[in-house]
Order: structure tokens, then sequence, then C-alpha cells
């Protein structure tokens, strides 16, 4: 089937990833050591392009060692890496004239107001003369700052100056982003307006590695990887995940003790994690199970409410890998 | 290397130091700090220092020749001994610094032409004031023996001494007993001085050399926090994330802060005329050319110890070591260089203030022009290319 030519970019000459091959990124047995510490433990994996990429894992297990590899701005000790075409090894600043970089640590001048941030990118990025005030437009209205673009930015909220950050990286229209954790600490309702933003982009053909440790948000991923303790335990798209990993049955099981039942279930050697306000058991055969659980449950006293087999969440199958890992 | 990313930097930064009070204080409320506190404090001159007179002579003559002395803004006669245990009293409670003691023969001496001789004795703690009020007393006694037009009054020293080994709490004149003062070379000395600074005084030849100090410390301290700043706040891992290029960053970084440093001497220079009395006779745009060169390596100096500190702590505390005790210490700004022991006397050649404060004094005090400093403009521009290149290499678009 041919592509079909995209225009990633409403307001302007789109700049394509000049790379002939389909693939954006692609990695092959990286490796990052500090010290005796191995961060990041042989990975590979490869992205490719207009594609929302999700990489997932726990805090410190290696995301954003491997973002910052592949952004250039952290050799890798081991292993090989091409992001756009270039080598991230050799060709670190080419890279840095493809991407979009948004650190996990909000990294803007918070000194500096909404516009003086934009207009500073816009310099860096070398945006020319002819586009920057379409530019500082568009990222004024993604980030609904029309009305406050001459406040400082330490003043804006936690979600909005997650959007100001992410366009001003995004300034230059580059045609693969880097997104690290961009919604680390964000409200719910800005989580999901930073995600349709993403969505927005994909479409017109930019390519998105996020990293994450919101599972609700590998939802939205084209292709997901899951990395626990620097190594890759899974990858595929949501679907695939769950149909391979996820081979068994998981309960919910609705509990007014949530942490004791959990530790009685655990001691029965039935896989158990709290969500929420209920837990999650993970068994071969959950029809089977919902009695002797009930029984297990009653016998130390707790009460239990509903259980019921449900359809596994990508958090179901995260905690089971992590679990059988 | 593209102007478009240098002057949003310039901007930036421009920005930033405007609206941030610390940096607008550091930039321009401490150099003016510097030169009031190092104006005032530092000074070779001394004036009114306490005295005590034991006239044990009581005639007219003694009375005559104590009145030069209170008359001179050198001294303030604070007291009168009555005995020689007052005068010990004076000194040793610190009232006064200087006690003169006019013997009985003093005035028959005189009327007779033989040597009228007096006993000074002078607190030594601070052995500098203490040299140069001797100083003072010799011309005094000098000038009023010359005057008189009859025998020469001297100095001759008091019995005391201080044991071996211990700073003598007081100082006692090495007064060549017998010996006309108008032969003693006191008089040449000041002649010499004379050429260059007729006014005498040090202040005329301090200021330029504080200026010069000043302008070190100011230029390391000011660049080293802007980088290791950036990365302290994280906006660095951002920045390096960018296709800027690392001469790019650090142009835009030294433009704004050599813009500051150029009115940090501009401003020291006013202050050192209007405030100082402090004439500047060589030419003004000489010396804001031979600043900016000085500032171009002072400032570089202070991105190198930014790029590799990485920490402002740390930054501010080496480039003070590095910048200010060399140029106080080290620049013949405090201490003549050829009076340092030889392998200091080399060191001095590794630190750009040596030059500045020559230049600065040479400006300021001879109106020399750039032909009579080549050697120093050339070493300097050669600092400055050399810290400036290190720096641009030191400077890794990487996280460690």
């Amino acid at each position: 089937m041919k592509e079909k030519p995209l225009d990633p970019w409403p307001l302007g000459p789109s700049n394509p990833d000049k790379s002939h091959s389909d693939t954006a990124v692609s990695v092959t047995n990286l490796t990052r050591n500090f010290g005796d510490f191995v961060a990041v433990d042989n990975i590979s994996l490869s992205v490719k392009k207009g594609e929302i990429f999700g990489f997932l894992g726990p805090n410190g297990a290696g995301k954003s060692t491997t973002i910052k590899m592949l952004c250039g701005l952290l050799m890798p000790s081991g292993g090989t890496g091409f992001v756009g075409g270039y080598d991230i090894v050799k060709q670190s600043e080419e890279i840095k004239r493809t991407i979009g970089y948004m650190s996990q640590k909000f990294s803007l001048y918070d000194d500096l107001t909404v516009e003086e941030n934009i207009d500073f990118f816009s310099g860096i990025y070398g945006v020319p003369d002819g586009k920057k005030t379409g530019r500082k437009e568009w990222v004024l209205e993604m980030a609904e700052l029309g009305d406050r673009k001459t406040n400082l930015t330490r003043t804006l909220p936690g979600g909005i100056k997650q959007r100001l950050a992410l366009g001003c990286a995004i300034l230059h229209e580059p045609p693969i982003i880097f997104l690290d954790e961009p919604t680390s600490g964000v409200d719910p309702i800005s989580r999901r307006n930073f995600w349709n933003l993403i969505y927005e982009m994909s479409k017109s053909g930019t390519t998105t590695f996020v990293t994450t440790h919101y599972m609700d948000e590998a939802e939205y991923c084209n292709r997901l990887a899951l990395i626990y303790r620097g190594r890759i335990i899974a990858h595929g798209t949501p679907g695939e995940l769950k149909e391979d990993y996820m081979k068994r049955d998981v309960l919910e099981i609705e509990v007014n003790k949530v942490i004791e039942a959990m530790d009685i279930l655990r001691m029965h050697d039935i896989e158990t994690a709290i969500f929420g306000s209920s837990l999650h058991a993970t068994l071969e055969d959950g029809d089977k199970a919902i009695p002797v659980i009930k029984r297990i449950l009653e016998e130390a006293r707790i009460e239990v409410g509903k259980i019921e087999k449900i359809i596994p969440s990508l958090e179901d199958v995260f905690v089971t890998l992590i679990e059988t890992s | 290397m593209k102007l478009m990313r240098i002057k949003a930097i310039v901007k930036k930064e421009a920005i930033q130091i405007l609206r941030d009070p610390l940096s607008l204080a550091m930039a321009f409320l401490m150099p003016v700090m510097l030169l009031f506190i190092f104006g005032y404090a530092i000074t070779m001159d001394v004036d009114n220092l306490s005295t005590v007179v034991y006239d044990r002579d009581k005639s007219s003559m003694s009375r005559e020749f104590i009145a030069e002395f209170r008359e001179s803004r050198y001294f303030t006669i604070v007291g009168y001994a009555e005995k020689q245990a007052d005068i010990d009293r004076y000194i040793d409670s610190g009232l006064a610094r200087v006690a003169i003691s006019i013997p009985e023969d003093f005035s028959k001496n005189m009327k007779t032409g033989r040597n009228a001789e007096i006993q000074v004795a002078v607190d030594g703690s601070d052995s500098n004031t203490a040299t140069i009020a001797l100083g003072y007393i010799s011309a005094i006694s000098e000038l009023y023996s010359q005057r008189i037009n009859k025998a020469p009054v001297t100095t001759f020293n008091s019995p005391h001494s201080g044991r071996e080994g211990e700073v003598p709490r007081t100082l006692f004149v090495e007064g060549a007993t017998g010996y006309p003062l108008a032969g003693v070379p006191l008089i040449v000395t000041p002649r010499m001085r004379v050429w260059y600074n007729p006014e005498l005084k040090s202040r005329n030849f301090i200021v330029p050399g504080l200026i010069a100090v000043i302008m070190a410390i100011i230029a390391a301290l000011l660049t080293s926090l802007t980088i290791a700043r950036e990365w302290e706040r994280g906006t660095m891992e951002q920045l390096i994330s960018t296709p800027v290029k690392p001469p790019e960053l650090i142009i835009g970084k030294l433009f704004t802060y050599f813009i500051i440093g150029l009115i940090d001497v501009l401003m020291s220079t006013l202050i050192g005329i209007y405030l100082f009395d402090v004439p500047l006779k060589g030419s003004p745009l000489l010396l804001m050319m031979l600043s900016s060169l000085f500032l171009f390596g002072g400032l570089s100096l202070g991105i190198l110890i930014s790029v590799v500190a990485k920490s402002q702590l740390i930054a501010s505390q080496v480039s003070i070591i590095v910048s200010y005790l060399p140029a106080l210490l080290l620049s013949g700004f405090m201490f003549s260089i050829s009076n340092m022991p030889g392998p200091l006397q080399i060191v001095s050649y590794i630190i750009p203030a040596r030059y500045f404060v020559t230049m600065l004094k040479a400006i300021y005090l001879k109106d020399s022009a750039l032909n009579l400093l080549v050697f120093e403009t050339v070493l300097l521009s050669i600092f400055g290319f050399l810290v400036f290149m290190i720096a641009n290499r030191k400077f890794k678009k990487r996280i460690e």
C-alpha cells in the first residue's frame, strides 16, 4: 500500500524526516552503565515513522536514560542506535536538528514570560523570521496561553507549563519528538488534553516517543515497550500485549481491608495487586478460584463484596510481567 | 554559527539579569561597593595620627616646634605628658600611636648650634603606619630646623628594645644621633614620587589598581554562575538538546556580561574621578579598549570555570580563588612584583590582572599610549584567546 503524503504542520511547509526508510528510531543492544549500575541493559527496539511509541516502566527502570541516549544527550556504554537515520554515537548534533525533546524535569526558564520563552527557543531552533509569528501563535493557542503570554512562566499551573514546554520543544516542527514523562504530576483533564495534542501531531506524521508510568496512557499508544530494571520485558501493540502476556484470568475482588487481604492471598501463592480500593488476583482458572478465595478471606474475617472475572488492563499485564520477571 | 541564536541568547541573558535583583546587585552594586570599601580602607596616607607630647623643655622654642606637629594634618595631639610614665600609659592603652619627647636642653642646644635631639616612640604594631609616621616626623623636624636655620633637630631611638623573635609593641626611631638630617635621603624619596603623583596621594595609584582588581573579580564571578546555574536548574538539558553550538552559547553569554563589565568600568572610573578625586590623565578611549580586552579574558575565565564546575557554589568559590586572590596579591596592586620571591614573580606572569593593573596605572597616572603597553596588550590577548578556546572545547553538549 502506498503511503499517502502527510502534511504534519498546518502552519507551513513541513520538515520531514529525510531518511528514506520507514523507521524513525531503531536501537540494537543499547546499554548504559553508571559505574556498576546497569541503567539500560542491552535493549533493542524500533519505532516506525508517524507512530506513537510508548515506553513504559516504573520509576528508575531506565526510561529517561534511554530517551537521553536517543536524543544524543548521553553517550551509550554499548550498542547502536539510529534516530531519523543518524547515529546516536557519532551524529548527535544532526539528531538535535531533527528532534524535539521535552525532558522529565520542567526545563523552560521560569523567570522568563511565556512569550519570551517561545521567542528564545524560536531563535535557538532557528525558526525562520517569516514563520516565527505563526509558530508563536500556534504554541500560544495549543497551550491555551493567548491571554497569558506576558505572565512569568513560574506562575503557570503544571498542566499548562507542560503544554508550553511541549510547544517550545516543537517550535521547529521536528519530525520526531521525544517526551519524557510529559504528564507526570499533571491533573487528569490536562493529561487528556495533552494526549489529544499528541494524537493531532501523530495524525500529521510526527513520530512520538513517549515515556510514562501511567498505565492508562499506555492504551493511547500505537505500540509499547515495557522496561523494567533496564530490560525490555515485553513489547507490542496494547492488544498484543494483553493477548500474548495475559493467558491467565484476572479477578477483581472487593474487600474492606485491602492490604490484609492481599497479604493473606499472597501467603496462599495467589498473585495479587492493589487497584484502587479493590484487589486484582491473577490465576489460571478464575471461575474455579472464586469460591476458594472467598473462603480464604472470610476465614480471615475479611468482608468480601463482589468477586468477578474482568478483562485485564495493561496495568494487570504489567504487574504480572514484573512479578514473573 | 548563526547570529540569530546568539541574539536569542543575549536577549534571554539580559532579561534574566534585569529581572533578578541578586544578579543586578552583583553586576552593578558589588563593584561600586568594593570600590568604596577598598578605596577608603586601603590608603597609604597616614592622617591624624594620635600623638602625645612630653615637653620637658617648656620653652617658646619647644612650643613652636610642637606647633609644627599640631598644625600638620598628619598628627593630632591628644595629650601632653607630665612624666615619662604618662607616655607609656598613652601608648600602651592605644590612646596615642606616636609619642614625642622633647628633652630639657632642646632650646639650649638649638640656640648654641649644637644638635638638638628629640625622642620619638611609635606604636609599631602596624609597621606600615609606623614607618610612614617616622618619615613625617623626620620631615617636619628637618623643615623646622631649616626654617630656624640653626642646628638640626635629630631624632634618636629610645633605650628600650623588643626581645628577639618578638614583634615589638613599640617601634623606636632608628635616629642617627648627631647626624644632620639635611643629608638624609628622606627628601629625595618624595621628589621621585612627585613625577607621576604630584599630590603625593596614594589614592591616585590605588584607585586605578583597584579598578583592575575589582574588574578581575567581577568578570570571573559574573560569568562563573551563568552556565552552572543552567545545569542546576535543569534548563541546560533542554538547551543541549537543541542545535545550538557551544561557541554560540558562550559568545551570547559573554556578550551580555561584557556590556555589564564595560558599564562597571565606566562607573568605577567616574566614581574615581568625582568621588575620590583621582584624575584620569590618559585617554578614556584607550582605557575602555584595554578594559574590553581584559574583560574578554576575565569573562571567558568565568565561563570556563562554570563549564567545568557545573555547580554555582563551586564555581563562585573557584572563581574567587583564581581571580580575587591573585589579582589582589600577585598583580602588583598591593605588593610590588619586583620585591616578590623569584618563583612568585614567574607566577605573576600568568595572572591577567597583573597586566591590567600596569595598564590602568600607566593610563591614569602617566597618560601612556598604546605603544608603551604592547607587552601587556599582547599577553592579555593571548590569555583571553586561550581561555575562550578552552572554554569552548570543554563545553560538551552531553550529560556526563
